[in-house]
C-alpha cells in the first residue's frame, strides 16, 4: 500500500514526540551515519534502549540501515519523510492573519497620507 | 484529515479593489505589506520576489491575472530545501463589497506528496549531504 502524506508525517510527528528518538534523530543529524554502540556512547541512554529506537526509526523509513566497519550495522538519517512533515509545518506556519492586517493597516494608512496631502494642497 | 492541504481567508476591506489590486500586484504594494522590498512581473509565468530584512527571500511565479478580479501565484513550500519541487499555489480573489472589497486568499499544496517526494521517502537512500559530497567529489576528481 503507498502511503500518504499524513500517513508517512504522522509517523515522523509520533517519532519526534519521544525525547529519545529525537536525541537519535538529533545525533544523527548533527554527526551523521553511527552505529547503535557509537550512539550509546554518546547519549546517556543505554544501546539496548537504543537499538530499539532505532528499529523503530528504520520502519518508519526515517532512519536507513547499512552495513558499516566491523560487521557493525550503521544508521543513516533520511531526509525525505521530513520533509513530507515539515509541509504541514509549513501550513501551521504560515500566517495569512498577519498577512492581511498588515495589507489592511497599509491600505488605511495610505489613504490617510493621501487625505493629508489632499488637505494640505487646500489649505493656504 | 487533521492536517490541511488549504488555507483560506475572506477579509472586508473599506477599499476599492483597484486600491487593493494595486497593493497586491505591484512592487510598491507588495514592498509595503507583504514583503520589505518586492519586484514582479504581471503576467502568467512572470516571476516576482519579496524580500524581507534579515534576508529571507521568496520567489513567486506569476499564474493567474485577471485585472481587479483575480491574482495567483506560485511559490515554495517555506521549511523545504531549495532544490524541493513542491511548491504552493495562492489564489486572491477581489469581488467589489459596497465601496469596499470582499477579499479572499486560498493557499492550497500543503498535503501533496509527489512521485518523486514518494521515492525519496522510501526507495532512494542517496540523499542530502551524502549525495551533495559525493558530487563535490566527483566534481573534485574530474578537475
Amino acid at each position: 500500500m503507498r502511503p500518504d502524506a499524513e500517513a508517512i508525517a504522522e509517523q515522523v510527528f509520533v517519532a519526534l514526540a519521544d525525547p529519545t528518538r529525537r536525541a537519535i534523530l538529533g545525533a544523527l543529524a548533527s554527526g551523521g551515519p553511527a552505529t547503535a554502540t557509537d550512539l550509546a556512547a554518546r547519549l546517556p541512554i543505554t544501546r539496548q534502549a537504543i537499538a530499539k529506537h532505532l528499529a523503530l526509526l528504520s520502519e518508519a523509513g526515517m532512519v536507513t540501515a547499512e552495513p558499516g566497519e566491523r560487521r557493525r550495522v550503521r544508521y543513516r538519517l533520511r531526509s525525505a519523510p521530513m520533509r513530507v512533515a515539515q509541509q504541514f509545518l509549513a501550513a501551521l506556519a504560515r500566517d495569512w492573519d498577519g498577512a492581511l492586517d498588515a495589507l489592511k493597516d497599509h491600505l488605511d494608512n495610505s489613504a490617510m497620507s493621501a487625505d493629508t496631502a489632499q488637505e494640505g494642497n487646500g489649505s493656504p | 484529515m487533521a492536517f490541511p492541504d488549504r488555507i483560506e481567508r475572506t477579509v472586508e476591506i473599506a477599499h476599492p479593489p483597484s486600491t487593493v489590486w494595486a497593493a497586491l500586484t505591484t512592487a510598491e504594494g507588495l514592498g509595503a505589506w507583504f514583503g520589505n522590498e518586492a519586484t514582479i512581473d504581471l503576467r502568467p509565468g512572470g516571476s516576482a520576489q519579496m524580500t524581507w530584512t534579515g534576508g529571507f527571500t521568496a520567489d513567486m511565479r506569476v499564474e493567474r491575472v485577471e485585472d481587479h478580479t483575480v491574482f495567483g501565484f506560485t511559490w515554495h513550500i517555506f521549511g523545504l530545501p531549495d532544490e524541493d519541487p513542491r511548491r504552493t499555489y495562492v489564489e486572491f480573489t477581489l469581488e467589489p463589497a459596497g465601496p469596499g472589497t470582499r477579499l479572499t486568499v486560498i493557499e492550497s499544496g500543503f498535503a501533496q506528496l509527489a512521485d518523486d517526494a514518494y521515492h525519496k521517502a522510501y526507495d532512494g537512500n542517496t540523499d542530502g549531504w551524502m549525495k551533495e559530497l559525493g558530487e563535490l567529489v566527483a566534481y573534485l576528481d574530474a578537475a
